[in-house]
Order: structure tokens, then C-alpha cells, then sequence
């Protein structure tokens, strides 16, 4: 008698949980997908509520946050405070990530190629089309470079990654700068787009002789069949994307300036002997007013707090302390509670 | 009839009477109602639409949205030319190669195979058309472009480049995801439709009529193409058409091989095979659900529209064109 | 004279050896065409068998370097989904494709609603999901099942509703003039005797439309999205076979490729069953029997 009892209460209590569970979705950065997905298996494991996230591209997160068809966006381009204010969202970062330039030559290993931000401004604008190109063997002396075409990949869909390798270009390259600019989306010259982080991933290790732009997990992931390219960086010293370069990097971002307008950062080429060039913080978007408010600001706490692990197995860059703290104050001074 | 109320048996006839007129002329609205709702889903589509992109054709205007290249988030400028252009281009080739295979599977069926094989034959046929179109853009990634990125492209780069005056359709980087493997997928996808649609015609020719060409001494291939073909000519364009339509909107099997490429180069680029290109069904999947900006969005929309009526249009005059051969045949 | 003859001789040989190569490459193209066939289902097979396991239709997915996961929510979504565009647009289209051949054969009407018909099955389908967003997804604020239910009915209501007019002109009118004769009303004599002779190729082209419509990715896009969990909640986001393959296939990990094709293995031969079930109801049902409509005009005109 006492083991159905006992039985029927754990039934019970398991149901109760299963039924106060809550469910959210959330769409997004593909940037941050990798460490999304865990974050939501682990989450669910300890809590049973479930965050249903679909990795569509920052700009996909963007509109479908202020369109509040989700409870939550992602995004790697950051909003200036106008746009929050007339989308009426809040944003805050979650991740501080690096891009590698991965690129697939037969014959050239990994951290083997060396490109400076002017080489590749000349790569994704078509003026330098075969490996082969002097102007690429000048970094590279010891290497044999084949002859074959470069294929330039980007990103098809809208993207923060997009954002913040233009940005990068941008400060690098006055041509590009002039000409394209930096954006989610920009008017590529040349080039195959695919879809997310994912897409491009794909076509690099699918394509001889192309090079892409990604976030570094997906080249954690992919490293048997990925390269990732040194880079030099603003101080002049060539660094390859390692957990030391993109920490040196991470720890250049001024976040008490960046505070004052909604944590509004473009971190890319910042100073710094051992910064790695393409980084970029990446931040999540809440539709204020909208009823599961509570919800998502309960998920974020349970990742300031016990997420840290998952964003270190994929080395990215976790936020500081004092950051978190910031944060979690900002969303008190927006009325919200959790 | 006379009802036998205490045994509870009661006559057809009664029981049909108590259903009565009031259930006929329910049944025939309900029926009404369901036969409009064909009409009225098409019109819905068309103004929802129009209400949508009406922010971008009023910035955009018509003639210059149409000729307009460039395809920019940043400025918010918006052209539809390049993959209204890519939608048209992919289509023309994958007619090109499935026309011929097409006619020659119809041929096959009707004229060659003995009998016990025509069945066979022409449920494989059909089953390539009930393949899910996203299986044909899995396969098309995961088997096909490697083959042409490895085998096919290179040969071409290497001997059909140089030509002199088409030279230009083979240049580009021949990495598989181009036009060339689209065009291919494609082409594969609409040759059931169309084959399906030939045989269906030839078989509609009296034999009477081929009788008497092979009695003056016609051979099989004069017969078909001097006698059959003009005699269903109608209908052989007709199935055309109807293919065609069917590739315009086409999304998954073109998007996982396309090469989604907004920015082709010039003009010349846009026009060779191995160079990669987008569509307007493939912009909308990429760019639909992040489009951010009031004008985007509406842009986006605008494609749609735009598809949509050269779609509608060509199917409606397709069918006025087979309409009209019918009347000039009857009278 | 001999050269004359001699030169004809030659002349109807070409003739002959052109004829024979034409048949040739006529008998090639339909080799084409099964060997495009079978390459793609011998991928498809080879590929998807291999990651065919339990746990594939038993669980969720886990992420890419962990062990286990599925795609359990991928077929019930797919399940739910079609089952409610089923049972939307079926009824419609039955109910369409009898006025069209009971009450409305012949007037303008029908005629109108046909050739409409046949125009939508064409129509780009990634543009009706754009129309449906607009119309239950936006002002709902969330993506959902029941908006891709709806889409996927639109696509196909017109299949269903040609198939159901095709059938039902294909009973013979002497066996609706002896029910009349009995004296039975119309709409009975239509469930009761018309329907119950035409229903076999109804029902193959229910299954036909069905079937096509379950091999749909594009108007799931923007509708009902996708979903990592198991749901059975309609408002909600819900993942599907397609469109899992569709992200899964495009996306960089080795297990996302894997399973991409084990679903596609599933969603291909559960079609192609369905196809071939279809076509052994019914002798002559076809997947493209709306365009029959084309080719019977054109009898209509060379009859006469």
C-alpha cells in the first residue's frame, strides 16, 4: 500500500512538473546556434521547460523579435538604441565569439595560410582570383599555393556573422568601406552564398579552393576537414584564432562605454599585440511587453549562471562577472522581473 | 408506399423522401460554396500580395523595378532583375534539356517498348514525379554536384570554354553549384509532367492516319515526326507550358544547388552555365523571414507578385492558345 | 536509269538508318530517365538506411558530438500536420469536384473553376506560404501548425477536386437516371450511388493530392516553421519531415547529413507507397492525371 502511494505521488509530481513546464521560441543568430543547442538540452534537463530555438540568421531573429512572432531573438549585430526604442526591445550579450576565415586549398594545412584584412577585402571583391596570386604568395613565401580559382563564400541570409566580418573589412579596407559598407546583408561582388553559419560551412568544406567566413565553433566542429587562416592584426603581429588571441581581444571591449547605449559594441580589429582581429560580441533581443517576458529573462539567468561550461567546450568567450551583474540590472531598470 | 410503422421497416422511397428537398438544396449550396472557394483562395492570394508589395511598388514603380540590378539592404534599393532574370534563365535550360528527353521517353513508350514493358516504364516515369522535391535538392548537393564539380565542369572548362562564340555560356568557377547542375535537377523533375502529357497525346492519333503514311512508305521517325507531331502539336506545347510553369516556381529543388548568388557580375556572368545565380522563389526562402525594413519585406513581396503573375499568365495563355486550336480544328 | 535507281536505293537507306537512330536515342532518353530514377533511389536507400535505428523515431534531437537523438518530433509534426491539411482540404475538394460534374457541367462556371484549378496545381507553392504568413501567422504572432495545415490544403484542393470531377464524369449517366427513376433526390443520389461508383478513383486522387502535398517544403517555411521538440500543440511552431531535411541537409555537421537522409529514405518510399497503392486502385490513375484534361480535349477535337 505505501509503494502506490508513494508511486502515485512521484507520478504525480512528475506530471505536475511536465504540466507547469513552459515552452518559448526563439529565433536567431546562427553565430550563437551551437552553443544555443546545448544551452537548451541542459536547461530543459534541469528545469523541464523547453526553449525552442531556430538558428535563421540575426536578421531573421531581428524582424521576427519585433514582429513578436517569438519570444526572444539572437542577433551578432548589435542595435543602435534608436532602433531599439522604435522596435520597443531590449538587447543585452550573451557570448563573445571569434570568426575564422576557413578555406579549403589541397595541399595547405591548418594555421598554414596567412592573410592580412587587405588581401581578403581583395579576395571578397574579386580583384584577387586564383591562389596562385602574387600578392598571396608575398605572405606566404614557403607555401604551395595550387593554381586554382578562389571561391569567395558569404552568407546568403541576413547575418550578424555578415555584420561583423563587414565591419571588420570596413576598418581594414577603404575600398570596401567606400564601396559596400557593413551590414547584415551587403551587395557581394563575387561569390556563393549560403545559409547560416551552417550554409557556408557546407560550401567551404564542399568546394576546392573556397574560403569562407564563420563562427569559430562551426570550424571546432568541422577541424578534420576545416582550415583556419593567421591573420594579422591591428598592432601588425599575426595571430592564429586560439583561445589566448580571442580572450586578448575579448578583454579590449569597453564595456562601461558600451553600457550607455544598450551594450551597443563594434568590437572587430581592436588593439592589442595578441588580439585576433574578427571577434565580436553577440546579444539576445526580448520583445518588451510581450506575456513570456519572465520566462526568457529566466532562461538568461540560468545561463549567466550555469551556462558557462557549455561556451567554454566550444571556446567561446564567456562574459565577465561584473558584466552579468550589469546586465541583470539593466533589465530591473526596464521593469522587468523574473 | 405504405409505411410499416410497427415492424420499423421502412421503404427506400420514404426514407429518401424525408432527406427531402430542404437537404437538396443545402447539399447543392454547400457543393457551390466549396467549388468558389477555388476563386476565391486565387483572388485572396493575388490581394494579399498586392496589398504587401504595394509599399515597394510605389517606391519602386514597375519598369524600374523590373530592369533594375542591384538588390541592397543597406541603401534600401531593391531591383527584381537579377533573380526575376535567374528564374527565367534556369527555366529555359531545364526545358532545353528536358524537351528532347521528354518527347523521346513518349516516343519510347508508345512506338518501341513491347508491351509488357510499357507499363513498367511508365510508372517509373511517374514515380520520378512523385520524388519529394526537396529529395531531388539533398540529392542534387550531396550526389550530383560533386559529379559535376569533379567530372562534368572540368571537361567543359577544359574543351567547350574556348569556343569562340558560345564559349562564354561555359566560363565560371565550375564548382557544381551552378546553373548548369540546377538546370539538370530540373530538368528531371518537369520530364514526367511532360512526357506524361506527349504520350497521352500521341496516343490520341488514329491509327488510321499512321497506317496510311507507313503504307507510302514512311519510316517510324517520318511517321512521328511528319504525321504525329503536328497532328497533337497543340498538345505537345501545351505540355511545354504547363512544365515550364511548373519549374518557374520551383524552390527546393533549385535552392540547395543554386549558388543563391544576389550578385552575379555583369551581364555576360549572368549568362553562363557555370556560374551560379538566384531565383525569386529562392530569394524569397533566404530573405523572407529576416527581411528587416518595411521596404524589404514589401520587396520581397513584390517578387512574389511578380511571379505569381507570370506564372498565372503563362498557364492562362497557354490554355487560351490550346482553347483557340481546338475552335480552328472543330469548325 | 541504274543511277537513278541506285541513288534511290541510297536515299531510302539514309532514310531508314536516320529513322533507326532516332529510335535509338529515343529508347536512350527513356534509359535516362530510369537511370536518373534508380540512381536516386538506390542514394536514397543506401544513404538513409544506414542511420535508421529506434531511436530515430523515438527521440528528440540532441546537439551535433553528443551521442543518441532523433527525430521524433519531425515525423509527429509531419503526422499532424497532414493529417489536418487532409482533413481541410478533402472534404472542399470532394464537395468542388462534385458540383463541378453533378450541377455544373457544361455552364461557365465549371468551366471557370476548372481551368482555374488546374492553373493553381502549377502555381509556385513557396508563394502561398507567403500568403498564408500574412494571413495566420502575423496576426496570430507566432508561427504555426495549423497556418502550414492550411497551406499545404491549398495546394491540394485543386488535385483533389479535378480528381473528383474526373471520377465522377466517368460514371456512366444511366446508372444516376435509374436512381432518379426511383425517385430519390439528387444530393442522395450523388452521396449514395455516383460517389459509391466513382470511389475508388476518388480515392486515388485523395491519396495522389495527399501525397504531394507531404513531399512539400517551401510553404512550411514561413508557416509553420520548425521546432527542435515534440509538440502536438498547432499554434505552435512545428518541425516537419521536409523541412528538417531542408536545414539538415544544408547544414555542415556529419550526423545532420546522416539523419537528413534517413528521413528522406522515410518520406520518399512512405510517398511512393502511397503513389503505387494509388495507381493499383485505379489502372491509369496518374500523378499528372489533371493534365490528362489537356490530352482529352485534344481527342475531343480530333474525334470530331
Amino acid at each position: 500500500m505505501k509503494l502506490k502511494q508513494v508511486l502515485a505521488v512521484a507520478v504525480f509530481a512528475g506530471s505536475l512538473q511536465g504540466a507547469m513546464a513552459w515552452t518559448i521560441t526563439g529565433a536567431g543568430s546562427t553565430f550563437i546556434y551551437p552553443a544555443m543547442q546545448r544551452w537548451t538540452l541542459h536547461f530543459k534537463q534541469a528545469t523541464g521547460n523547453v526553449v525552442n530555438y531556430q538558428s535563421i540568421g540575426s536578421g531573421g531573429g531581428i524582424l521576427q523579435v519585433t514582429k513578436r512572432t517569438v519570444d526572444f531573438g539572437a542577433s551578432d549585430a548589435p542595435l543602435t538604441p534608436a532602433e531599439l526604442k522604435k522596435r520597443h526591445l531590449i538587447q543585452w550579450p550573451d557570448a563573445i565569439g571569434g570568426e575564422v576565415m576557413a578555406y579549403n586549398i589541397p595541399g595547405v594545412g591548418n594555421y598554414q595560410l596567412h592573410l592580412t584584412g587587405k588581401q581578403i577585402c581583395d579576395i571578397y571583391m574579386g580583384k584577387i582570383r586564383y591562389w596562385d596570386d602574387p600578392r598571396i604568395k608575398a605572405t606566404n613565401p614557403k607555401l604551395n599555393l595550387p593554381h586554382i580559382p578562389i571561391t569567395p563564400v558569404h552568407r546568403a541570409d541576413g547575418s550578424g556573422t555578415t555584420w561583423i566580418f563587414t565591419n571588420y573589412l570596413t576598418k581594414v579596407c577603404p575600398a570596401w568601406a567606400h564601396k559596400i559598407g557593413f551590414s547584415t546583408s551587403v551587395a557581394w561582388p563575387v561569390g556563393v552564398g549560403g545559409k547560416g553559419n551552417e550554409g557556408v560551412t557546407n560550401y567551404v568544406m564542399r568546394i576546392r579552393g573556397a574560403i569562407g567566413y564563420i563562427e569559430y565553433a562551426y570550424y571546432k566542429q568541422n577541424q578534420n576537414r576545416l582550415k583556419a587562416a593567421v591573420l594579422e592584426n591591428k598592432a601588425g603581429w599575426w595571430v592564429a584564432p586560439t583561445m589566448q588571441t580571442m580572450l586578448a581581444a575579448a578583454k579590449q571591449a569597453n564595456w562601461k562605454e558600451a553600457m550607455k547605449h544598450d551594450f551597443y559594441m563594434e568590437l572587430p580589429n581592436p588593439p592589442g599585440k595578441y588580439s585576433y582581429p574578427i571577434e565580436g560580441p553577440t546579444y539576445a533581443l526580448l520583445p518588451l511587453g510581450k506575456s513570456t517576458n519572465s520566462y526568457v529573462l529566466q532562461f538568461y539567468t540560468w545561463v549567466f549562471n550555469h551556462g558557462d561550461a557549455d561556451l567554454r567546450a566550444l571556446d567561446y568567450i564567456t562574459l565577465p562577472d561584473f558584466l552579468k551583474k550589469d546586465i541583470m540590472a539593466y533589465w530591473k531598470k526596464h521593469g522587468l522581473s523574473w | 408506399m405504405i409505411e410499416l410503422k410497427d415492424s420499423g421497416v421502412v421503404s427506400p422511397a420514404v426514407s429518401m423522401k424525408r432527406n427531402g428537398r430542404v437537404g437538396n438544396t443545402l447539399f447543392k449550396i454547400a457543393a457551390f460554396t466549396a467549388s468558389a472557394l477555388i476563386p476565391i483562395v486565387v483572388i485572396t492570394i493575388f490581394v494579399v500580395l498586392f496589398i504587401e508589395a504595394y509599399p515597394a511598388i510605389k517606391a519602386f514603380g514597375v519598369w524600374h523595378f523590373i530592369t533594375t540590378k542591384s538588390w541592397d539592404a543597406v541603401d534600401n534599393h531593391f531591383g527584381a532583375f537579377t533573380p526575376l532574370f535567374g528564374s527565367i534563365y534556369v527555366t529555359i535550360w531545364a526545358f532545353i534539356f528536358a524537351a528532347p528527353i521528354s518527347i523521346g521517353v513518349a516516343i519510347y513508350i508508345t512506338e518501341l517498348a513491347p508491351n509488357w514493358l510499357k507499363p513498367i516504364v511508365t510508372t517509373a516515369i511517374e514515380l520520378l514525379a512523385a520524388i519529394p522535391t526537396v529529395i531531388y535538392g539533398m540529392w542534387g548537393l550531396f550526389i550530383l554536384a560533386p559529379v559535376m564539380q569533379n567530372h562534368v565542369e572540368p571537361w567543359i572548362l577544359d574543351h567547350l570554354a574556348k569556343l569562340p562564340v558560345i564559349g562564354f555560356l561555359f566560363n565560371g568557377p565550375g564548382i557544381g553549384i551552378d546553373t548548369l547542375t540546377t538546370a539538370v535537377i530540373l530538368s528531371i523533375m518537369i520530364t514526367p509532367f511532360m512526357s506524361s502529357l506527349i504520350k497521352d497525346a500521341f496516343g490520341l492519333v488514329p491509327e488510321v492516319i499512321k497506317e496510311s503514311a507507313y503504307g507510302l512508305g514512311a519510316t517510324r521517325w517520318e511517321v512521328i515526326r511528319k504525321v504525329v507531331i503536328p497532328y497533337v502539336s497543340s498538345g505537345i506545347f501545351g505540355s511545354g507550358i504547363f512544365a515550364i510553369g511548373r519549374a518557374l516556381g520551383e524552390t527546393m529543388a533549385v535552392s540547395f544547388v543554386n549558388g543563391n548568388n544576389h550578385n552575379p557580375g555583369s551581364f555576360l556572368d549572368m549568362l553562363s552555365l557555370l556560374n551560379s545565380v538566384t531565383t525569386i522563389t529562392v530569394t524569397l526562402a533566404d530573405e523572407f523571414t529576416e527581411a528587416v525594413g518595411r521596404l524589404y519585406l514589401s520587396s520581397l513581396f513584390y517578387l512574389a507578385l511578380i511571379l505569381l503573375t507570370i506564372s498565372f499568365s503563362t498557364l492562362a495563355i497557354a490554355k487560351i492558345i490550346v482553347w483557340r486550336l481546338e475552335r480552328r480544328w472543330r469548325t | 536509269m541504274e543511277i537513278g535507281k541506285k541513288m534511290e536505293n541510297v536515299r531510302i537507306k539514309t532514310r531508314v538508318v536516320k529513322s533507326n537512330v532516332m529510335m535509338i536515342l529515343s529508347t536512350l532518353a527513356a534509359l535516362y530517365g530510369i537511370v536518373f530514377l534508380g540512381w536516386i533511389l538506390i542514394s536514397v536507400l543506401y544513404h538513409g538506411y544506414q542511420s535508421l535505428n529506434l531511436q530515430f523515431f523515438t527521440q528528440d534531437p540532441v546537439p551535433p558530438g553528443m551521442p543518441g537523438g532523433g527525430l521524433k518530433m519531425a515525423f509527429i509534426g509531419q503526422f499532424l500536420i497532414t493529417v489536418v491539411a487532409a482533413l481541410i482540404g478533402t472534404p472542399i475538394g470532394i464537395m468542388a469536384g462534385i458540383f463541378l460534374a453533378e450541377y455544373g457541367r457544361g455552364t461557365w462556371w465549371a468551366m471557370f473553376v476548372r481551368n482555374l484549378a488546374d492553373i493553381v496545381i502549377s502555381m509556385p507553392a513557396i508563394v502561398i506560404g507567403a500568403a498564408v504568413y500574412v494571413v495566420l501567422v502575423a496576426p496570430l504572432h507566432s508561427f504555426n501548425g495549423l497556418s502550414g495545415s492550411v497551406a499545404l490544403a491549398i495546394l491540394a484542393l485543386p488535385y483533389i477536386t479535378i480528381a473528383t470531377d474526373e471520377m465522377l464524369k466517368l460514371v456512366p449517366k444511366e446508372m444516376r437516371e435509374a436512381a432518379y427513376a426511383l425517385g430519390a433526390y439528387k444530393h442522395y443520389v450523388i452521396r449514395k450511388v455516383t460517389m459509391r461508383a466513382a470511389k475508388t478513383g476518388i480515392l486515388t486522387g485523395v491519396i495522389l493530392g495527399l501525397a504531394r502535398m507531404a513531399g512539400e517544403a517551401a510553404p512550411l517555411l514561413f508557416t509553420s516553421f520548425n521546432n527542435d521538440h515534440t509538440t502536438f500543440n498547432l499554434l505552435k511552431p512545428m518541425a516537419t519531415l521536409t523541412i528538417t531535411i531542408f536545414v539538415y541537409a544544408t547544414g555542415p555537421y556529419h550526423e545532420w547529413h546522416e539523419q537528413a537522409w534517413a528521413a528522406g529514405f522515410v518520406l520518399t518510399f512512405g510517398v511512393l507507397i502511397a503513389v503505387i497503392i494509388a495507381k493499383f486502385l485505379v489502372h491509369g490513375g496518374s500523378f499528372t492525371a489533371p493534365f490528362m484534361y489537356v490530352a482529352r480535349r485534344i481527342a475531343k477535337i480530333n474525334k470530331g
